[in-house]
This record gives structure tokens, C-alpha cells and sequence, in this order.
């Protein structure tokens, strides 16, 4: 099990982890308050590497490369991406089908992954072929006792941690929060509570688009490389995590997609086809065992 | 013998059969011609058997093609690697090639059947990403297997797959679905779509039904795997992954969900569409010389599917059949 199971390994996951549970609320958001499996939430994820490699371009000759100022102009682009195209996704394929037959929206997010996914492999200033990423800040290693690590670790986590922190901040104490919970609970009543409703799907979107934005650039960074399918992988497998974790659930989809990103480090390590096969493996197990996830709350079926 | 009354249904299929082949051989339909019918009618296979678990049983599956894959590898490593025919071998070949087919088809069930019992317990949504997550299973495993190429794919399938079988197997498919659908266990499946707990009441058996139509709809989509496998010669994982799950999908939420018409006639006019818009976008990018890329023709399926789902959700057949698809005359029969 040592080669296996090391620091290393545990790092490793740990950033993945950190990516996916980006990604994953997103998905639990949008699932907790309008019931939709957004299948292009992994192509936000893409745009927002897109955006960021576009934004970098742009700016690297006003902002000295590897300063701060740029990274965060990077940032604020890649969330900026994920974020409004996650919003007009929404106002113009989603939310004429909200009070139609669920699955119609689930096959319009199929629809509407596989537009942003061809729409920008065919566009030639694009093209379906990878791109390198470039090196936002200066990569560095870090002596921690006896081993390092990469600056790029610390990062990963500590942007996903803010956000994870501003994001339970604004759910549990700001009105939006109050209104998000209002209307995951009960669209109907909250409506006759006074909250607009269709605006605070609005919010979900445009928060949760810009998540995975923002998960774009991490992964662009640590994994410098980019092309217009990147985003199918880790949005299926950061949905496994918010399954895993219980949909809808915030504090879930984090656990979920942490537990992922070690389960698919092991399993790499472990052997290659468990390490590709062990997110479906995961959702398969979850799903015939306990549906409702970890941390998901017991839901009757409505008759 | 109700069953087997298809006086209307044989006599088109007969003389759609007969128009094309006369066509055929007096060369007024060249080989590329030839080609796109022949996946035309592989397309109807998947389209139908799709329908029978999405459309007619609503039981949501987005795992299509990795039956299709099955019946593709079982059959392919049947006739490629096992017994080793060719189409020269005469009666024998091709003797092997029906088994394999058939085979595969089996092998397809048997894994429809597996992918049927979680379905038992999930609905909508979640059944369509474990449909997904199956799908990509299968696509991993392939991949992973060295004995049927991995990832290169299995090479070298002898290409016995021609109009006639092609035709008769698409033709087999829609009779038996058909009749399916249109027996006592066609409406049991029926109701599962329309109120699963009103069914369940009624004494409809929908664990034994909703299993039925998994294992009914893989057996036709191996079958069809089988054949463009050995149509294209080639069988490889990256063709039977999701994206052509979501052909198939596009095909019967064009035709409309339910109706058996509207996926034979969405299959035939996607495939030719996509030929069609191959042929436009080339020669775009030929007399404009700018860069256009064949990734615009599945922007514009992506489009479709899309503004289908928006502007009219039930296709263009709704759940309305064609009446030669439909035994019996309903005017006269009243209500059935």
C-alpha cells in the first residue's frame, strides 16, 4: 500500500479534489434549486481556461507576466466566461422549458454542451486542437520537512477555499442565500413570499458558471493544456462527486468531490483502467446503495 | 396469428427494397449512395430500439451505443478472430457472419438486461447519467482489452454487411418492435411511461416490463453494431461513445418520442443530412478557402436537437405512426 498511499498521492488528490469541487457546485446549485442536470456545466469549465488564456494574452503587456495584479485580472476573466455564459445558457435555453417536462431540459443541456463544445472547435480562432497554457505565475517548490511541494498545490487549495468560504458566507447570510434556500425548498412558495424567483436562478447560474470558470484556469494551470472537449471529463466526474456527496447539498458536493479526486488518484496509481473506471464505478455504487448520497437529505418520491 | 399481420408494412418494405436495388444495379445509385442507405438503415435499427426504452417505456437511456458496441466486438471478434471467414468463403462466411451477428445481439441483451435492474430504482435523470456512466464503462473496457486492439480498435472485419441483409435486418426490427408495442405488453410498457404507479396498481409487472424493453432495445442495437461493424470494417471504442448516443438521441426527439415513423424517417433524414451538409461544407471551405471544419455539421445537430426541445418538443411525429406501421385499421377497430 505505500506506493500507493503517500503524501504525494494525497496531494495530488487533494488538487484534483480542490477542481472538481468547483466544478461540483455548480452542479449542486443549479440541481438544488431548478432539478436540472446542467450537462454543460464541464463546458464552462472550459470556457472559463479559454478566457483566461485569451486574457492573459491581452494584458501580459500592461501587467508585468507572473505578477499578481495580471493572475487575478486572469482570474476575474476566466470566472467572468464561465459565469455569463452559464447566465445566457440559462435566460435563452433553460427557462423557456421551466414548467415543461424535466427531461426536455436535461436533453436542451445536452443540446447546449454540445453547441459550446463544437461551436468553439469550429471556430478557427480557436480550432479543435490543444493548446499550451501559459504560465500565469512562476511555478515554485516548496519545502515542507522533508518533502515539496508545488506552489501551484497551494494555489489550487487556497482558491477553492475562498471561494468555498465566500460562497457559504453568501448562502447562509446574505438575503440572495436566504432567497436561494427559500426557493430550492419550494419554488411556489417562495414565490408567493415575494422573491423573484427567475432572478435568483439568474444568480445560480451566473455563480455557479463562474465556479467552474474559475476551475477552468486551475486546471489550466496545473495542467497546461487546453482544448474545447476539456470539459467533458471533470464535469461528468465532478457530477459523480456532487451525487456522491447528495445533490443539492453544498457542504456534500465538496466532500464528494474531494473523496473523488483521492479515490481516482489511488486508482491511477493503483492500475490505469481503475483509475478511468472508478468515477462511474463510484455513481453506479452510490446510486444502488444510498441514492441520496452522503450527506443528501432523505426525499420522498412525490406521487 | 394477429402478431403476424403486417400485409401493408411487408408490401412497402418489399417494394422500397425492390426500388432500390433495381436503382442499384442500372447504376442510377452509385457506391456513395449505396453506402449512406445501407447507414441509413443501420440508423433506423438504433433509432427504433432507442425509442422502444426512451420513447415508448420513458425509460431515459443515454447509454445506446455501448450496446451497439457490444454487438460490434462480440460479433467482430467472431468473425474476425475466432472462425477467420471472409465473404469469399461462400455459404459457410457468411453462415458465420448471422451467427456473429446474432451473437452479438445476444451478448448485447444480456448486458441490457444488467443495465435494466438499476433502472429499477432510479428515474429520469439519474437513470440517464447511470445509462452514461454504463456507456463509458464499456468504452473503457474496450479500450482496455488487448485482445480486440484497445484503443486502435478491432481491425480488419470482413465486409459482409450488404443492402439486403442491412435491409433485412432493419426490417426485422421494426416488425418485431412493432408488434411489441402494439401487443398487451406494448401497452404495459406504455403505461410505465405514462404513470408508473397507476401501472404498478393496475397489476402491470413494471420491474419485468422495464427489463423487457432494456433487453429488447440493446438485442437491436448489438444487431446494428454488428452491421456497421462489418460495414465499416472497423470496429473502434471513440465511435460508440456518448456523442453517439446523442446522435441516436437527436434522431428519435426529432422524429418524435413514441413513434416508431418519426425514428425511421429521422434516421434516414439526419444521415443524409449529414452527408449533405459534408458535402456543403467542404465545398465552402474549397471556393472561400477559409478554414471551416466539419465541427460546424454537429454545431448545427447541436442547434437542432436544441430548438426541437424549444419549439416542438414532441418532433415532428409527436406519437402519431404512419398507418401501415399500425396493425389492423384503428378507423374500424374504434378504440383500441
Amino acid at each position: 500500500m505505500g506506493s500507493i498511499v503517500n503524501t504525494q498521492q494525497i496531494i495530488n488528490g487533494l488538487q484534483v479534489g480542490s477542481i472538481y469541487a468547483l466544478i461540483a457546485l455548480g452542479y449542486t446549485m443549479v440541481y438544488g434549486i431548478v432539478r436540472l442536470i446542467n450537462f454543460a456545466h464541464g463546458d464552462f469549465f472550459m470556457l472559463g481556461a479559454y478566457a483566461a488564456y485569451a486574457a492573459f494574452y491581452l494584458f501580459n503587456t500592461w501587467f508585468a507576466k507572473g505578477s499578481g495584479i495580471l493572475a487575478f485580472i486572469v482570474l476575474l476573466a476566466s470566472m467572468a466566461a464561465g459565469g455569463g455564459v452559464a447566465l445566457l445558457s440559462n435566460r435563452f435555453a433553460y427557462k423557456p422549458l421551466r414548467y415543461k417536462p424535466k427531461l426536455s431540459s436535461l436533453i436542451t443541456a445536452i443540446g447546449v454542451s454540445m453547441f459550446l463544445e463544437y461551436f468553439f472547435s469550429a471556430l478557427p480562432a480557436i480550432g479543435p486542437s490543444f493548446r499550451a497554457f501559459p504560465t500565469v505565475l512562476p511555478k515554485r517548490q516548496i519545502p515542507i520537512g522533508q518533502a515539496t511541494i508545488s506552489n501551484y498545490v497551494v494555489i489550487d487549495l487556497a482558491v477553492a477555499a475562498i471561494l468555498m468560504i465566500g460562497l457559504t458566507l453568501l448562502v447562509k447570510k446574505s438575503s440572495l442565500g436566504k432567497a436561494m434556500r427559500a426557493v430550492s425548498q419550494d419554488k411556489d412558495a417562495a414565490r408567493l413570499m415575494g422573491i423573484d424567483v427567475e432572478k435568483v436562478i439568474g444568480w445560480t447560474f451566473l455563480i455557479g458558471g463562474a465556479f467552474a470558470g474559475a476551475a477552468g484556469l486551475l486546471s489550466g494551470m496545473t495542467y497546461p493544456r487546453i482544448f474545447p472537449y476539456m470539459g467533458i471529463q471533470p464535469g461528468l466526474k465532478a457530477f459523480i462527486a456532487a451525487v456522491l456527496g447528495g445533490i443539492g447539498n453544498i457542504p456534500g458536493a465538496v466532500l464528494g468531490a474531494y473523496i473523488m479526486g483521492l479515490a481516482e488518484t489511488f486508482a491511477s496509481a493503483y492500475n490505469s483502467l481503475l483509475g478511468e473506471g472508478i468515477a462511474f464505478a463510484i455513481l453506479i455504487v452510490v446510486l444502488l446503495v444510498r441514492p441520496r448520497g452522503i450527506l443528501g437529505e432523505k426525499i420522498a418520491d412525490k406521487i | 396469428m394477429k402478431h403476424f399481420r403486417t400485409p401493408k408494412l411487408s408490401l412497402y418494405a418489399l417494394a422500397f427494397y425492390a426500388l432500390i436495388m433495381a436503382l442499384s444495379l442500372t447504376g442510377l445509385i452509385n457506391g456513395y449512395i449505396q453506402h449512406i442507405i445501407n447507414q441509413s438503415l443501420i440508423y433506423v435499427i438504433l433509432a427504433v430500439s432507442l425509442n422502444l426504452i426512451n420513447g415508448i417505456t420513458g425509460q431515459f437511456s443515454l447509454g445506446h451505443m455501448g450496446f451497439a458496441a457490444v454487438g460490434a466486438y462480440v460479433s467482430g471478434a467472431i468473425t474476425t478472430l475466432v472462425f477467420k471467414v471472409s465473404p469469399e468463403a461462400g455459404f459457410a462466411g457468411y453462415a458465420v457472419f448471422v451467427g456473429g451477428i446474432v451473437a452479438g445481439g445476444l451478448a448485447a441483451a444480456l448486458v441490457g438486461v444488467l443495465i435494466g435492474f438499476p433502472s429499477l430504482r432510479l428515474k429520469g435523470d439519474y437513470l440517464a447519467i447511470v445509462t452514461l456512466g454504463f456507456g463509458e464503462i464499456i468504452k473503457t473496457v474496450l479500450n482496455n482489452i488487448p485482445a480486440v486492439g484497445g484503443p486502435r480498435g478491432l481491425l480488419g472485419i470482413p465486409k459482409f454487411s450488404n443492402f439486403s441483409f442491412i435491409f433485412a435486418a432493419a426490417f426485422l426490427t421494426l416488425v418485431v418492435i412493432r408488434n411489441l408495442v402494439e401487443s398487451s405488453h406494448g401497452r404495459a410498457l406504455v403505461s410505465i411511461r405514462e404513470n408508473e404507479l397507476a401501472a404498478e396498481l393496475a397489476g402491470v409487472d413494471t420491474t419485468r416490463y422495464k427489463v423487457l424493453a432494456f433487453a429488447v432495445g440493446a438485442f437491436f442495437a448489438g444487431i446494428a453494431g454488428g452491421l456497421f461493424g462489418h460495414l465499416l470494417q472497423i470496429a473502434h471504442p471513440t465511435q460508440y461513445g456518448f456523442m453517439g448516443s446523442v446522435l441516436v438521441l437527436i434522431m428519435v426527439y426529432t422524429g418524435g418520442v413514441g413513434s416508431l415513423t418519426g425514428s425511421v424517417i429521422a434516421a434516414f433524414a439526419l444521415t443524409f443530412m449529414s452527408e449533405g451538409l459534408r458535402i456543403v461544407i467542404d465545398s465552402l471551405a474549397e471556393a472561400t478557402s477559409l478554414p471551416i471544419g466539419g465541427e460546424w455539421r454537429m454545431v448545427i445537430y447541436a442547434l437542432l436537437l436544441v430548438f426541437i426541445m424549444l419549439f416542438r418538443t414532441e418532433g415532428l411525429m409527436g406519437t402519431k405512426e404512419a398507418r401501415f406501421l399500425v396493425i389492423g385499421d384503428p378507423a374500424k377497430e374504434g378504440t383500441r
